[in-house]
């Protein structure tokens, strides 16, 4: 096999604790250095969290893993300082063609929406994404302590800590800390540990990934098959990635022996058969996956919080493993840090698992509609589905049908508790429990985007210059006031469309940049008020 | 105005036939392939969920 992609190899460095014996307190650990165990740790420093990573490996994701990250997490990564690193090194695509036998069926374009700094979707290898944010992690080596081969074996949770045993090269030891962020992975651990149940659908059907060199004219679009001639009575899927790699699935069903089909006698004609025999190319991974559609049963236990596939592990059609583990992120820790700091009771915790629950559902259930679709269970839901393809070559009705996997848009917290029912009347899809839209905007003279004007805390947007105060205050809450076309100018005229924002409109805006309450009119009580809510009082 | 459950074909006899004769000469797969994509056609002019959602109830039960 050939490897575009050299894994780093992060060194193990003993720490005092261990070396002294001596059992410490941390205010924060978390269990993994994954993408989303990284993620929450940068998250934390730009909060003001201190944290440590324990990661029982020493390198980045190895094997076919992620491959699409969509708008929103790209936004959450940008303000972690590692989007700009990713977009450029990613590939971006916008068309799709979805083909059924030997026939396209039809063909769609992501249109992207004009007027955000993030790409709908960039494809890049899960590795360099981890890479990216390693190093990143690594500039903040003043707030994290990021620690290879450090092994979770077992923890014992008592009122307001949770004691853990950890393995290393030099035996265990014992550590304690205040909070733990569990991102130890679709097997992980701690779930088990704290007896949690991770329940929901195993697909019966087998997937052969392969990642494979080949410098081929093939356009940088997705290609999805439905039955083709090459696979009968199966899928396939063609994506590019970067270096020239390309990611190839092919459904197997359930039969397959996983052992021989990932023999290369066996894949080679395979591959071959999709690309063309005269098309020259080398594997670089091939593995094989059954997936399923699960999650835990509460994303928080006691003083133990679970992210990314820890708490839910989806099918990739859609590709939102990653994609949402980043926003469950997002979600968790600005609410951590004020009930670390005694700003807020750690019921607002709760509420972390009220709206990524809600997320992890919303996900699970795109991720199963697609799997259905690309996998009929029954005779009659294979012909429904067999319909409905030969139907959308000639008919656009048909084509909103077809379901090759639906791209990964974040799931508004529409019924958070946390949200302030509106009370007047608004366009737009900017209702309470969404993320904010980004636009283009000009600060200081200079071009800028909304979401990296933002900050860490609460924000009162208004439209028009009124009023005077630059923070408003609650207890130990503040929001700092943003004016529109007085601290910031709407450069395109899209904040007002993407907002309605009408003269006077105010917006509530929380530490996750999502909507939290919005009003026509600047007054102060009711403000205050969303204010409490939003943090849980 | 829910689902239209009254006699609304004008000629009940031509309709039925034309049906039947359209699949005289297929076999199993082919009438149910045609079945199924003339239930989406239909289903797709109707377009009301409530509507469509009542009529699969009535034809399941
Ligand atoms: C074929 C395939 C394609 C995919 N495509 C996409 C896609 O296109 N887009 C997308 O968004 N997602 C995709 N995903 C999903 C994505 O890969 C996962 O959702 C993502 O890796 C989850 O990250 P994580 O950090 O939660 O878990 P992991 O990446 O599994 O990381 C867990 C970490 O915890 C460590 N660990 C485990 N146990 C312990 C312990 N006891 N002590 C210390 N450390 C421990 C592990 O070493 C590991 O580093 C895909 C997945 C697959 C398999």
């Amino acid at each position: 096999m050939l490897n575009t992609y050299t894994w780093p190899e992060y060194a193990y460095v003993q720490s005092d604790e261990q070396r002294n014996n001596q059992v410490k307190r941390h205010p924060a650990i978390i269990i993994g250095a994954g993408l989303i165990g990284l993620t929450a740790a940068l998250e934390c420093a730009r909060h003001g969290i201190r944290s440590i990573i324990l990661d029982d490996n020493n390198t980045v994701s190895i094997g076919s893993r992620a491959v699409c990250y969509a708008k929103r997490p790209l936004e959450i990564l940008d303000r972690l300082g590692v989007a700009d690193r990713m977009v450029e090194k990613g590939i971006s695509w916008k068309v799709g063609k979805v083909f059924f036998k030997e026939n396209l069926a039809y063909e769609f374009d992501l249109l992207p929406e004009e007027g955000h700094k993030m790409p709908a979707m960039i494809n890049l290898q899960q590795y360099y994404c981890e890479e990216y944010l390693v190093d990143e992690v690594l500039r903040h080596s003043d707030m994290i302590d990021l620690r290879w081969k450090h092994k979770v074996i077992s923890l014992t949770q008592h009122d307001d800590y949770t004691s853990l045993q950890v393995e290393t090269p030099d035996g265990v030891f014992a550590m304690e800390s205040d909070w733990l962020i569990a991102c130890d992975g679709a097997n992980s651990k701690t779930r088990e540990l704290v007896h949690a149940e991770f329940t929901g659908k195993f697909f019966q059907d087998r997937f052969l990934i392969a990642d494979v060199v080949m410098k081929a004219n093939f356009p940088t679009e997705r290609w999805f098959w439905f039955d083709p001639l090459f696979h009968r009575n199966q899928s396939a899927l063609l994506h590019k990635q970067a270096d020239d790699v390309w990611r190839l699935d092919f459904q197997m069903g359930w039969d397959t022996d996983p052992k021989e089909a990932v023999k290369p006698e066996n894949v080679m004609p395979l591959i071959k058969a999709m690309l063309g025999s005269d098309v020259e190319f080398d594997l670089e991974w091939v593995s094989i996956y059954q997936f399923a559609c699960r999650r835990i049963d509460n994303f928080r236990y006691g003083r133990i919080v679970f992210a990314g596939d820890a708490a839910h592990q989806v099918s990739p059609f859609g590709a939102r493993g990653a994609n949402t583990g980043i926003q469950d992120i997002d979600n968790l820790i600005w609410k951590l840090k004020l009930v670390m700091d005694g700003k807020a009771s750690d019921q607002l915790l709760d509420s972390y698992n009220e709206e990524r629950a809600f997320a992890a559902d919303d996900n699970l259930l795109n991720s199963t509609r697609s799997t259905d679709f690309i996998t009929p269970k029954s005779k009659g839901s294979r012909i429904f589905r067999n319909a409905v393809l030969e139907l959308s070559k000639k008919y656009e009705f048909a084509r909103p049908l077809v379901n090759s996997g639906r791209l990964s848009m974040p799931t508004p917290y529409i019924h958070s508790s946390l949200n302030t029912v509106d009370e007047d009347d608004f366009e737009g899809a900017m209702r309470p429990g969404t993320n904010c839209a980004d636009a283009p905007i000009v600060v200081d003279g200079k071009d800028g985007w909304l979401l990296n004007n933002l900050g860490d805390g609460f924000t009162v947007l208004v439209f028009g210059d009124k009023p005077e105060d630059a923070v408003i205050k609650s207890g130990d809450i503040s929001a700092k006031v943003i004016r529109i076309g007085h601290d910031i100018q709407d450069k395109a005229g899209l904040l007002n469309t993407r907002y309605d924002g009408r003269d006077g409109s105010v917006y509530l805006i929380r530490p996750d940049h999502h909507v939290a309450a919005r009003f026509r009119k600047f007054d102060k009580n009711k403000i205050l008020a969303a204010l409490n809510r939003a943090v849980g009082q | 105005m829910g689902l239209n459950l009254r006699k609304n074909i004008k000629n009940p006899d031509d309709f039925y036939q034309e049906l039947i004769d359209m699949q005289r000469n297929m076999n199993d797969d082919e009438v149910e392939l045609m079945n199924a994509k003339l239930i989406l056609i239909l289903c797709n002019h109707i377009g009301d969920q409530e509507i469509l959602s009542e009529a699969m109830r009535l034809a399941r039960d």
